[in-house]
């Protein structure tokens, strides 16, 4: 076994028992139940369920993750004054972050699912995404989470650039997005704004979805550019290159920040 | 005459705008204990930091055992670092953390326990380490520091927070490892510390070296009885 997958097993260890990610789980757990049996019908239960993932998932992944980075920066200086490369170090750690908050989701949305397929109806297709979708977020926002504990040496003001970082992602964007085609409707929008949902990765996994159900009028104007594009399987194909390029990019400037880094 | 344990030649570094080490030019002997002192901020933690590979240097050269560091990791294998404050993650027991970092060296046997037994670390083992005192975190961390018989000890500030017998258990063992030829690099404030273990002595001042010679020759320079006396005099000569 290599060192990098002994970082993992041993983050393994420590996360399991960690309070936080048990809590996660428990609410995902009972919002998605609670969708499912009080919120009448699957397919509105499962919209609801990909406002939970789009807001949850990704503030979960970028707080809790930047949280344990600066928990356990002591324990990697002395793990780093070990006879273990940076690298294998920097793979070990992101690997057991993600995979217990991966599993924490996949057990709090995929259990009632599986519970409640029985006497909900539900697009295999949809389910599929929704659970892609939620997987990649992770991905996504505790590699961001890794750039801002690298990034910040002040504790406070790193947790605090991650709330920001998601405030802006999953709440804030959109309404620039809104102001975007309020101040410029005269003009054909179709490629500013599909660049505009490019480069958010909570925007990307909401067409994506919203694609699913047909309910893409929902959202208008927009709406319709979106179908158009992302409704195909070129489309499709597209959104999900930008979400792994979302994963790589913070990803391979980490490990250069890891690299370099005076701990 | 022998190779030294660790060579530095010209290393600098600077923290943004803060000179922390203005080149640094230092032979520490093998199979002695070096006491590292000097003021605050002077730079000796990053001095160490740098000999673990935590921190690089923007300038100069740094052997360990005669192998260059420069981004190596193998050169690790004969260190055992105690850092100033041990923070283990809080969820594991301390027998887990054992077992991660024989894991991670790719050890199996022929570990050097001495210290679990004679701090009777044995029952706080399968305990979280989150319901440990700081006492005993620290026995843990000085246990850890000699688990894999290093040949180069580093060791920053490591009685600080150990009673009084634990702190006597401690430096008997420094001493052993002395005595079975293992080169130890001490960080400490504590003076009578130094006066009772190290051979040398190494006064770093503003980022350089300002004394570097065994203990009695401190003591003979500054004419001055005891090694408490002969630092401040270093330090009130380059304040003049």
């Amino acid at each position: 076994m290599n060192t990098a997958a002994r970082v993992v097993r041993f983050q393994l260890h420590d996360l399991v028992r960690n309070r936080w990610l048990l809590g996660y789980t428990v609410v995902l757990l009972g919002l998605t139940s609670a969708l499912l049996w009080l919120g009448g019908g699957g397919e509105r239960a499962i919209v609801s369920l990909l406002d939970v993932v789009l807001i949850l998932v990704p503030l979960a992944s970028v707080m809790f993750g930047t949280l344990y980075l600066y928990n356990a920066r002591e324990f990697i200086e002395l793990l780093l004054a070990q006879p273990v490369g940076r690298p294998a170090m920097f793979a070990g750690l992101y690997v057991g972050l993600t995979a217990p908050l991966v599993c924490g989701f996949g057990l709090g949305i995929g259990l009632p699912l599986l519970v409640s397929s029985a006497t909900v109806s539900i697009p295999a297709r949809a389910l599929v995404i929704l659970l892609a979708t939620g997987i990649l977020l992770t991905l996504i926002f505790t590699a961001i989470a890794f750039l801002l504990a690298l990034r910040f040496e002040d504790r406070a003001r790193g947790l605090g650039a991650a709330l920001a970082v998601w405030l802006g992602f999953a709440v804030l964007y959109d309404g620039v997005v809104l102001l975007v085609v309020l101040a410029f409707g005269d003009y054909p929008l179709e490629s500013p704004l599909l660049a505009l949902t490019v480069l958010n990765p909570v925007d990307l996994g909401r067409v994506l979805l919203l694609l699913q159900f047909d309910i893409a009028a929902l959202m208008g104007y927009t709406g319709a550019v979106f179908q158009r594009f992302f409704g195909d399987a070129l489309g499709m194909a597209t959104a999900t290159v930008a979400l792994l390029i979302w994963v790589a990019v913070p990803l391979a400037i980490g490990l250069r920040w890891f690299r370099r880094r005076d701990f | 005459m022998t190779s030294p344990a660790v060579e530095a030649v010209g290393l600098s570094k600077r923290f943004g705008t803060r000179e922390v080490l203005k080149g640094i030019d230092l032979r520490i002997a093998p199979g002695r204990v070096t006491g590292l002192v000097g003021p605050n901020a002077a730079g000796k933690s990053t001095l160490i930091k740098i000999v673990l590979g935590l921190v690089r240097a923007d300038l100069g050269h740094l052997a360990v055992h005669g192998e260059t560091v420069n981004g190596k990791v193998d050169y690790r294998r004969a260190i055992g670092y105690m850092p100033q404050a041990a923070k283990f993650p809080e969820n594991l027991t301390g027998r887990e953390v054992l077992r991660m970092l024989r894991d991670l060296r790719g050890v199996d046997g022929g570990l050097d326990q001495e210290l679990i037994e004679q701090f009777r670390l044995e029952p706080e083992l399968d305990k979280p380490i989150r319901t440990l005192s700081g006492g005993t975190r620290q026995k843990l961390s000085a246990a850890v520091t000699f688990l894999f018989h290093p040949s180069l000890l580093i060791l920053d500030e490591p009685t600080a927070g150990l009673d009084p017998v634990a702190s006597g258990i401690f430096k008997d063992k420094v001493r052993r490892a002395r005595d079975a030829r293992a080169t130890v690099l001490l960080v400490s404030h504590t003076l009578s510390e130094l006066e009772e273990l190290a051979d040398d002595i190494v006064f770093l001042l503003e980022g350089r070296v300002r004394f570097h010679g065994p203990l009695a020759s401190l003591i003979e320079l500054t004419g001055l009885a005891n090694l408490e006396r002969a630092v401040a005099s270093l330090m009130r000569e380059n304040a003049a």
